[in-house]
């Protein structure tokens, strides 16, 4: 007994041209409305000294039967012969825009109620464009009120006339246009079968309509089409780590995997292959496809966290920093330019801000004007372009919606969303900054975490000399660099040929070396920066001093031990430093002739020995990048 | 122990069904609370949503509840159901947290004495906030569905609650494209309802599909069954024969009348459902 998905529909329109008497009069004919439901609100009406109307049967709560407005979206079902259907009755008030979009993002098609006494209003058109935007493409238009048109055939055909032009200017087209009196029930519903016409159209005053009644037109849409069919787009919300497993936690947004796969990561674009595909009590069949909620295991540990979109490595999604993209705004205060906001686009979160707004577009007129903006008013539709601070992953709205809609948050508010279009920018360029923090006196650390993203910190390497430490930071540092975060390594190569020129290897001088590194490093740190520090640095004194000094400055200092078995270090002996070392010619070898005093609580360990360089920098940025989180104002 | 409150699982197939939509839509609500927020915890009321949301928390996690399980003990519970407590408890391996407003209790607050909507609110309502402050938890995920009840059909799948618990309906963030209103103010709490497009007939159809545990008081004994459980005092059995899941679905589809018709708080006066959640009731 396999259940059928139901069809999720969205009625929107003007206010007062009967959406919720249209949904009502639905509910009567097919027999949906819970018993008593009719005679209850009857008598409340006549208690009321008001007429019945099928629309008070929805007003569930008291304040909405006293402002007759729908305040919110609620959610009705009934069910054809062919289907079972969702209504989201959708609000027509103009200040309920907010609770329009969140009913009508969820629904498979829209039903568009135009009254036809009235015409096309500005909501008519308002909500079309809405639609557009929400990427319904699904559309039926109900002409409703004809009895107060006189049955008109040249009035229905007017207001059809015009407003598939307008639709069409949007890039929609309504499947059929519908004349109706809900009030009445004409049209509505049909007993008889749409073969059936003659009998049908018999009874009723609109003979001339040839096409189907509100029902049948429902009984036509089909589900929008299936994501299954796209590339594969595998959103990460987690990675968990309840056992042994790393399980990467997400949803297929579009397409579909497989044991075996191999996977590229985005942002970061690395590869590996799912091992395992996981289950709780489950007996999945080695496949999971768009909407299903996945967690999988990789066979390469690589380096994943939340906002990674997993593709294959035929069909990746876009890289940027600029995105041009239409955005609504739906809240009181305005989007404005130079103003950082949060981007959210899947499960990634990004700072942004509008470099440019090249358009504006009154959502009803559907006018627009290219004169210059420095913001966006509610309500207001504009062709942004936005610039972030990191890299984001998208596709363009038109081939993979999913991954090509966004919403703005403002101070943890939803304020607005859009859609990415038309080629991408893949310059890695930060617009020419602007002077959006203009801070009094001293520039705190806070201050700049937000306009970095990132706090400042040391990552203090130490490990024997051939352990990995250069070549781990530099991967590090790339790393970060490539999430658009400032960072710079600090190794003997750049510190002992200027800064410590005068210093040689006598223990005091060594001492003093970690000292000034420790100094050097805690300043980079207190402008912001992600300071990598790559020297043996073998004792323990001298990295808690090391600590010391960089705790003082109010930054972070993550120590890393960078781990292998003296054998191993030395059988790889890079520069030879070993066997000089054995032979004599070096004195006073850390590991050789010298102690080495392994770190008891580093923040992070890695094992070199058995790591490869790109898991030892995932195990780093798995504890590091935690660590780096600009500080929650609020808590 | 034997397993009293199993039933027979249906087969699984590869094709994705509507209970599959809905399984996978929670699954992913519950990873986005769990990622949002740090301290959450989930009321468990040992009713039959109640178990669901355990079982798909066990989905989310893989076999893992992985933060404290609420139960908020009016001390008019039925026997049976602390019993299937205990029970399940070890059989999910829960973290369990009971609370009872004491204080309330020792004033005499009972249903002996005062009317069903002051004694919810009272050991229900005022025993949440009191163990919400003392756990300061930011999250609290519920069983709530659009279907239940007028009031509950306006609900989003992350919905803010102020530091007197209300619940401002009229003015609620938007929420669409899998993106929620995730934070919260000092004293505030976030309710996150992952069962909120399901249907009383859906989450049959997943209890006997999945084969979760579920008290034995769901079906018919001497032609009476519970169709929602509450406190025992108010909570009445209704007519019926199904003894069995399939039978109370085909129950369902046939009826017209409201789930919660049972339970007498809800009908105590004029919008007493309504009052009741705008002052912080699930």
């Amino acid at each position: 007994m396999q259940e059928q998905q139901p069809l999720k529909i969205v009625f929107v329109g003007h206010v007062d041209h009967g959406k919720s008497t249209l949904i009502g009069r639905i509910l009567h004919d097919m027999d949906s409305l819970p018993e008593g439901k009719i005679e209850m609100v009857k008598k409340a009406c006549a208690a009321e000294g008001m007429e019945f109307e099928f629309a008070f049967v929805l007003d569930a709560l008291l304040e909405e039967q006293k402002q007759n407005v729908t305040i919110d979206t609620t959610e009705i079902r009934f069910k054809t012969k062919r289907r079972k259907y969702i209504i989201i009755d959708a609000p027509g008030h103009k200040e309920f825009l907010k609770n329009m979009i969140t009913g009508a993002s969820r629904a498979d098609a829209a039903v568009l109620v135009i009254a036809a006494n009235e015409g096309v209003r500005e909501q008519s058109r308002r909500h079309a464009y809405l639609l557009s935007l929400l990427g319904i493409k699904q559309l039926i238009v109900v002409v409703n009120k004809m009895d107060l048109a006189d049955f008109s055939e040249k009035k229905f055909q007017e207001i059809e006339k015009e407003y598939r032009k307008f639709l069409a200017e949007l890039g929609l087209e309504a499947r059929v246009f519908v004349p109706a009196s809900a009030k009445n029930g004409d049209n509505v519903a049909s007993t008889s079968s749409p073969s059936d016409e003659s009998v049908r159209m018999a009874d009723k005053k609109m003979k001339w309509h040839r096409g189907p009644s509100v029902l049948e037109a429902l009984d036509l849409l089909e589900p929008q089409s299936a994501d299954v069919d796209l590339p594969l787009r595998f959103c990460v919300q987690d990675v968990y780590r309840f056992d042994e497993r790393r399980i990467i936690a997400g949803r297929i947004e579009t397409g579909k995997l497989r044991v075996g796969d191999e996977l590229v990561f985005s942002p970061a674009n690395k590869a590996s292959k799912v091992q395992s595909i996981e289950e709780w009590g489950g007996n999945g069949d080695g496949e999971a496809v768009a909407g299903d909620s996945i967690g999988i295991t990789l066979t390469e540990q690589i380096f994943v966290e939340r906002g990674y979109v997993a593709s294959h490595q035929t069909d990746t999604p876009i890289e940027a920093n600029r995105v041009h993209a239409d955005v609504f705004w739906i809240v009181r205060e305005p989007m404005r330019s130079g103003r950082l906001y949060d981007l959210r686009l899947a499960t990634q979160e990004v700072k942004c801000e509008i470099v440019a707004i090249d358009q504006v577009m009154d959502s009803s007129s559907l006018e627009s004007t290219t004169e210059k903006r420095e913001q966006l008013e509610r309500n207001e539709v504009g062709r942004l372009t936005i610039q972030t601070r990191s890299p984001l992953v998208i596709d363009n709205h038109d081939r993979i919606p999913k991954l090509g809609r966004f919403v703005i948050v403002d101070d943890d508010q939803i304020c607005g969303g859009g859609t990415i279009f038309g080629g991408v920018y893949t310059d890695r360029i930060v617009a020419k900054s602007k002077n959006i923090f203009w801070v009094e006196g001293k520039i705190t650390a806070e201050a700049r975490a937000v306009r970095t993203g990132h706090r400042g910190a040391v990552v203090w390497f130490t490990g024997l000399s051939g352990a990995g430490k250069s070549t781990i930071a530099q991967a590090l540092e790339r790393e970060l660099f490539a999430r658009g975060m400032q960072t710079y390594v600090l190794d003997g190569d750049n510190i002992r040929h200027g800064l410590n020129s005068n210093l040689g290897f006598s223990p005091e001088d060594r001492v003093e070396n970690i000292r000034r590194v420790s100094e050097v490093a805690k300043l980079m740190a207190d402008s912001g920066v992600v300071a990598i520090t790559a020297f043996i640095s073998p004792y323990r004194m001298d990295r808690r001093r090391a600590r010391e000094i960089v705790l003082e400055g109010n930054a972070e200092f993550v120590e890393v031990f960078v781990d292998a078995p003296l054998a191993v270090c030395e059988a790889r002996d890079p520069k030879n430093l070993y066997k000089k070392a054995r032979a004599g010619e070096i004195r006073e070898f850390t590991g050789i002739d010298a102690p080495y005093e392994p770190p008891e609580d580093a923040e992070i360990n890695v094992h070199t020995d058995r790591q490869t360089v790109n898991e030892s920098v995932a195990t780093i940025l798995e504890g590091l990048l935690p660590r780096l989180k600009p500080e929650q104002a609020d808590a | 122990m034997n397993r009293p409150y199993l039933t027979e699982p249906m087969k699984q197939t590869t094709q994705r069904t509507h209970l599959d939509e809905l399984e996978n839509q929670s699954i992913f609500i519950f990873r986005e609370a769990y990622h949002a927020f740090k301290n959450i915890a989930m009321p468990w009321s040992m009713g039959k949503d109640s178990n669901v949301l355990i079982w798909l928390a066990r989905k989310a996690f893989f076999g893992r509840v992985p933060f404290p399980v609420l139960h908020i003990d009016t001390t008019y519970e039925f026997p049976e159901m602390l019993e299937f407590r205990e029970w399940a408890k070890k059989h999910h391996n829960l973290n369990l947290i009971v609370k009872i407003n004491t204080e309330a209790r020792e004033r005499g607050i009972g249903y002996e004495t005062h009317d069903p909507v002051t004694v919810t609110h009272e050991l229900k309502t005022v025993a949440l906030q009191q163990v919400l402050a003392e756990h300061k938890w930011d999250a609290l995920i519920t069983g709530i569905r659009r279907d239940e009840d007028p009031t509950r059909a306006k609900e989003r799948y992350f919905s803010p609650r102020n530091a007197q618990f209300e619940w401002d309906y009229k003015d609620q963030p938007p929420e669409f494209w899998g993106q929620f209103a995730t934070s919260t103010a000092k004293g505030e709490h976030v309710r996150v309802q992952p069962l909120l497009d399901w249907t009383e007939v859906d989450v049959w159809r997943y209890i006997q599909r999945e084969n979760i545990p579920i008290p034995q008081m769901y079906f018919s004994r001497n032609g009476k069954r519970f169709r929602s459980l509450g406190c025992s005092p108010i909570t009445h059995p209704i007519k019926s024969n199904a003894s069995n899941i399939v039978e109370i679905i085909a129950e369902l589809e046939a009826t017209k009348v409201g789930e919660r018709a049972g339970r007498a708080q809800d009908h105590y006066e004029r919008n007493a459902m309504q009052k009741l959640r705008a002052k912080g009731f699930l």
